[in-house]
């Protein structure tokens, strides 16, 4: 198997010092075999794979994306910066085109962390590839970026802080929220009023393999990437679709994930979730790291796969086919439902409630959503925990419209703090945070 | 007494060393053709007038392996790999003599797939219908678990004369370099045996009955009659042999910069508070990535006799040689030319050296003096900016805890060491351009033979333990033992360092010069379900790269 070699840059830091408890899936020996394999098939002596140290992210580069409740530092702990520092150390070698692509091969995960984050939920406390991204718009000016989510949870931490980014697309694929924490990404999450078909949600049946997931890569997800036309192209990589995995139900492999990393392309994929970490882990970063550096992949495999035991029925190959055909479908209609489901309101307003699992945190949130033709809109959301501290944030979104942005500073100004403990201002655009 | 020497390239250099004192020194041409020839003729000049019976040791640092694999001057080896799943066989074929066979350990050494004897036995009356008589057998992740390795030795070694072990070459992870480590090992060991008989040969004709030792890459030695078994470790051990003279001569304990600038290459290495540092995984050698433990050391193609012409109204220098210096006839004009020119060095003839510079001067439409200046500072930078390079590297080192990446040391040189045959000369603008202070030490000039006579015994220990299989491996050793489940790190840091003492005093250590140290040193829960299942500890000790004793001065 002949292919083009590309430079891919690695950025490997399995922080063999940090765990969230000592028996917690996410601990220090969760990267410690990949290590081993990567270590052992030699992968870093290739000459298109170069290895980089990640950098230290800073509270600045999580403000640009969160809302940390009371405060920033007070919900993270160094390894958060460490690993959103290795997610910019990524983007920061493909922008300055050190490399064709990079993998940050990291921990701890991100994508379950929303835009208001008083906790850790689902292992995350920060999301590190939107921190990544926010970063890249900041030194690189605006970008069309695409996020496609192949972990088996659905990406709901990124779906809601791009929820109403239009130039954001949020793809995620994952195990039917039905069967699986943490029960959203369904098709009716669709996007915000200002964003409809930028968040696109691909529940699958448990038990679906290479198959089902590749059916829907070429049939789903590379179609709509060929529309939207994104700049960059990046993969959150969580590898817990595994057929090993022992916290899902999903049957992809090793050879799945290095295909369909082949076929997509990223330029950046950066790892969350993943909890096989002897049986999986290693062999699917093996394989991911050598597609996308163009080389050889075909020989990766488990050492006790089986094709036969894993492989999925007809039923879910039909229901995949049929699920495919819907979600393209809506995908071409998102343009007539901005109509039908808006209409001439001013504002639209969503209440969720928010649980932090990880910490046990619950939290009501309403989201208000000026609804504008000119940019994402500006977004202002009021919120409540059990533990206290009621906080009102203003967004004014990256590349507002003068409307939006004079709206989110009048009502910065006039919120006063007699109703809330905190209240934020976070100006995208600008690169402004502030709290009073 | 004790006698050092290096047999280099261009020259064999030697010294007799009494009291901690250089006694003798003494430099020959190599003849290329028979080392043996310049051995013989530079312990000739050494030892005349001495009694060899009052020498305690000899120490040789020679080309040997280097010169076999650089020339292709190396056996046909039969390799038999058991690669398993992952990076495919068509990018770990070393040569055409490769054969995979099936089989399969994993990266906690467990037999996953066996391998089948009567294909071994098949592949080996191959090899000796086709008259290969060296076979390296190398298994993936063969360190955690070298049985497979074992049990094909045991059904070929008939067939062959030789076998090399891929878990005895080192104990760190990484298939391709262990081929290739094994490859090496095995494609040389006919010639370097061969050699080693000689030199025994040689000394017992000088009446040398003290133990001899060969110089390795990592500047530690190894007793002569040991190192049979394992001759890829002596490849590279000139540079090493610079940099230990070096270390031999100096007494900082701060972070500095070591220079050997030769005719065709300048070395650099970095001491990070006083202490060579070795490569992370292994020295590359000939475009072949090896597992061999060694000084990290850069070479780059910038020398006193580098060729220096004229690109587009550009000085370009090196990379390569094309004889010596105009100045003492050689064919184009070279940085050694400029300096002579400016007066910094009286070698060689001045007119020769300023006939060379002149048409390049013309070029750079400027006079002679102004061309050597050129030519004299951008040899400098070039040299200057490598070792900044190589400083900036040695930081950006990847790290794999928050605790490493917290701490983010420096590195901040406080002083530059020359040696070579352009040290004079340069040393003090390289200091200006780095600067830091210079040191040119007094015998700057056989540094390498101080360095090979005085560096002590070095080796490495890997230590795997793993409580919930109850098993301990030790990587180079090829053991492997059964623990209880309430093994802790501290057991295999005691182990480590029993078996490393072990080990290096058969390699010839002297217990005096055993400086112990535990390099790595991890350990994780390994949780199954929601429980604990054991252990996984990683313990790395090690003989540091040092001396028996410095120089006195």
């Amino acid at each position: 198997m002949l292919k083009k070699e590309r430079k891919t840059g690695l950025i490997f830091f399995p922080a063999f010092d940090w765990a969230i408890s000592p028996t917690h899936p996410e601990r220090e020996e969760r990267l410690l075999y990949t290590q081993d394999q990567v270590f052992e098939e030699g992968l870093l002596d290739f000459d298109s794979i170069i290895e980089f140290k990640p950098g230290l992210a800073t509270v600045g580069d999580v403000n640009r994306v969160h809302i940390c409740v009371p405060d920033t530092r007070s919900v993270i702990t160094e390894s958060h910066l460490v690993s959103a520092g290795g997610a910019i150390t990524a983007a920061e070698k493909v922008m300055k085109r050190e490399v064709d692509n990079a993998f940050a091969l990291v921990r701890p995960p991100g994508h379950h962390a929303m835009l208001v984050v008083r906790g850790a939920r689902g292992f995350c406390n920060v999301n590190i590839e939107a921190i990544m991204v926010e970063y890249i718009r900041k030194h690189y000016g605006p970008r069309r970026v695409a996020i496609v989510d192949t972990d088996c949870h659905h990406g709901d931490g990124t779906q809601d802080i791009y929820w109403n980014d239009p130039n954001t697309l949020c793809i995620s694929i994952h195990q039917d929220g039905r069967t699986l924490y943490p029960g959203t990404g369904f098709h009716r999450e669709f996007g915000g009023p200002n964003a409809l078909g930028a968040t696109i949600n691909i529940p699958l049946p448990p038990r679906t393999s290479d198959e089902g997931f590749l059916y829907i890569l070429d049939h789903v997800i590379l179609p709509i990437l060929d529309e939207f036309k994104p700049d960059l192209v990046i993969n959150s990589a969580g590898q817990d679709n595994h057929y090993s995995d022992p916290i899902t139900d999903m049957c992809f492999t090793a050879q799945g994930y290095a295909l369909l990393n082949d076929r997509l392309s990223p330029h950046i994929a950066v790892l969350e979730g993943g909890y096989s970490i002897e049986k999986a882990l290693p062999y699917v970063n093996v394989g991911i790291i050598l597609a996308m550096a163009g080389l050889d992949y075909s020989n990766v495999r488990e050492p006790d796969y089986d094709p036969l035991t894993i492989r999925q029925s007809d039923e879910i190959s039909r229901y995949v086919e049929k699920e495919a055909a819907e979600i393209y479908t809506l995908w071409e209609k998102r343009g007539l439902m901005r109509e039908k489901l808006i209409g001439n309101v001013e504002y639209v307003r969503r209440k969720k409630p928010v649980y932090y699992d990880t910490d046990g945190i619950s939290e009501q949130q309403e989201e208000t959503v000026r609804v504008c033709t000119d940019c994402g809109g500006l977004v202002t959301i009021a919120s409540a925990a059990d533990t206290g501290n009621r906080i009102f944030a203003v967004i004014i979104p990256g590349q507002s419209c003068p409307a939006c942005r004079a709206k989110g500073e009048e009502i910065y100004t006039e919120t006063g703090k007699d109703k809330y403990n905190y209240v934020y201002l976070q100006d995208r655009e600008r690169d402004i945070f502030l709290v009073k | 007494m004790i006698m050092g020497i290096d047999v280099g390239g261009t020259h064999t250099d030697a010294v007799l060393i009494e009291d901690l004192r250089i006694k003798k020194k003494a430099k020959v041409i190599t003849n290329e053709r028979d080392l043996l020839d310049s051995l013989w003729r530079v312990t000739d000049d050494l030892l005349r007038e001495e009694n060899p019976e009052r020498l305690e040791r000899v120490v040789l640092s020679t080309t040997i392996s280097t010169n076999a694999i650089v020339q292709g001057k190396t056996d046909r080896v039969g390799m038999i790999l058991v690669s398993g799943p992952g990076l495919s066989p068509s990018l770990l074929r070393i040569n055409e003599d490769c054969h995979f066979i099936p089989g399969y350990v994993n990266h906690r050494g467990m037999e996953i797939a066996g391998i089948d004897r009567d294909n071994v036995s098949r592949i080996g009356e191959r090899f000796q219908r086709d008259g290969i008589d060296h076979c390296g057998i190398v298994g993936k992740f063969s360190i955690r678990n070298p049985q497979q390795e074992i049990e094909i030795r045991e059904t070929i070694a008939t067939h062959v004369r030789h076998v090399s072990l891929g878990h005895r070459m080192a104990g760190r992870l990484n298939f391709p370099r262990r081929i290739a480590t094994t490859f090496l090992n095995e494609a040389i060991r006919e010639i370097y045996t061969n050699f080693v008989k000689q030199v025994l040969d040689l000394m017992h004709l000088r009446n040398v009955s003290v133990p001899i030792y060969i110089l390795k890459a990592d500047g530690g030695t190894i007793d002569i009659a040991q190192s049979g078994e394992f001759p890829v470790q002596t490849i590279l051990s000139g540079p090493a042999a610079s940099i230990m003279g070096i270390l031999s001569m100096v007494e900082s304990r701060d972070d500095a910069i070591a220079l050997d600038i030769g005719g065709t290459t300048t070395d650099i290495a970095v001491f990070a508070g006083g202490v060579p540092l070795l490569e992370a995984v292994g020295v590359t050698i000939f475009g072949h990535k090896t597992l061999v433990r060694g000084l990290r050391i850069r070479s780059i193609g910038v020398g006193g006799d580098s060729r220096v012409r004229c690109e587009d109204g550009r000085i370009v220098i090196g990379p390569e040689r094309e004889g010596p210096a105009a100045a003492f006839g050689g064919p184009f004009p070279t940085p050694t030319d400029a300096m002579i020119v400016l007066g910094l060095t009286s070698i060689g003839e001045r007119e020769r050296a300023k006939g060379a510079l002149l048409p390049l001067s013309r070029h750079m439409q400027c006079s002679v003096l102004e061309a050597a200046k050129t030519i004299f500072e951008q040899t400098c930078e070039k040299i200057a900016s490598a070792c900044l390079d190589e400083m900036e590297a040695i930081v950006n080192r990847p790290v794999y805890t928050i605790h490493e990446i917290l701490e983010d040391r420096r590195l901040e040189p406080k002083i530059l060491y020359v040696v070579g045959g352009s040290a004079r000369p340069m040393a003090f603008r390289l200091g200006e351009m780095l600067g830091c202070p210079v040191y040119i030490p007094e015998h700057a000039e056989v540094a390498n033979a101080i360095g090979a006579a005085l560096a002590r015994t070095t080796a490495e220990m890997t230590i795997l333990a793993d409580t919930e299989q109850g098993t301990l491996t030790i990587g180079e050793e090829g053991d492997r033992i059964v623990i209880p489940p309430q093994f802790t790190r501290e057991d295999a840091i005691g182990i480590a360092k029993e078996k490393l003492r072990e080990r290096a005093i058969k390699m010839g250590a002297k217990e005096e010069d055993l400086e112990i140290e535990v390099t790595e040193d991890q350990e994780f829960n390994m949780v199954r379900g929601f429980y604990t299942t054991g252990k996984n500890i990683r313990v790395r000790a090690q003989v540091k790269p040092g001396l028996i004793a410095s120089l006195r001065t």
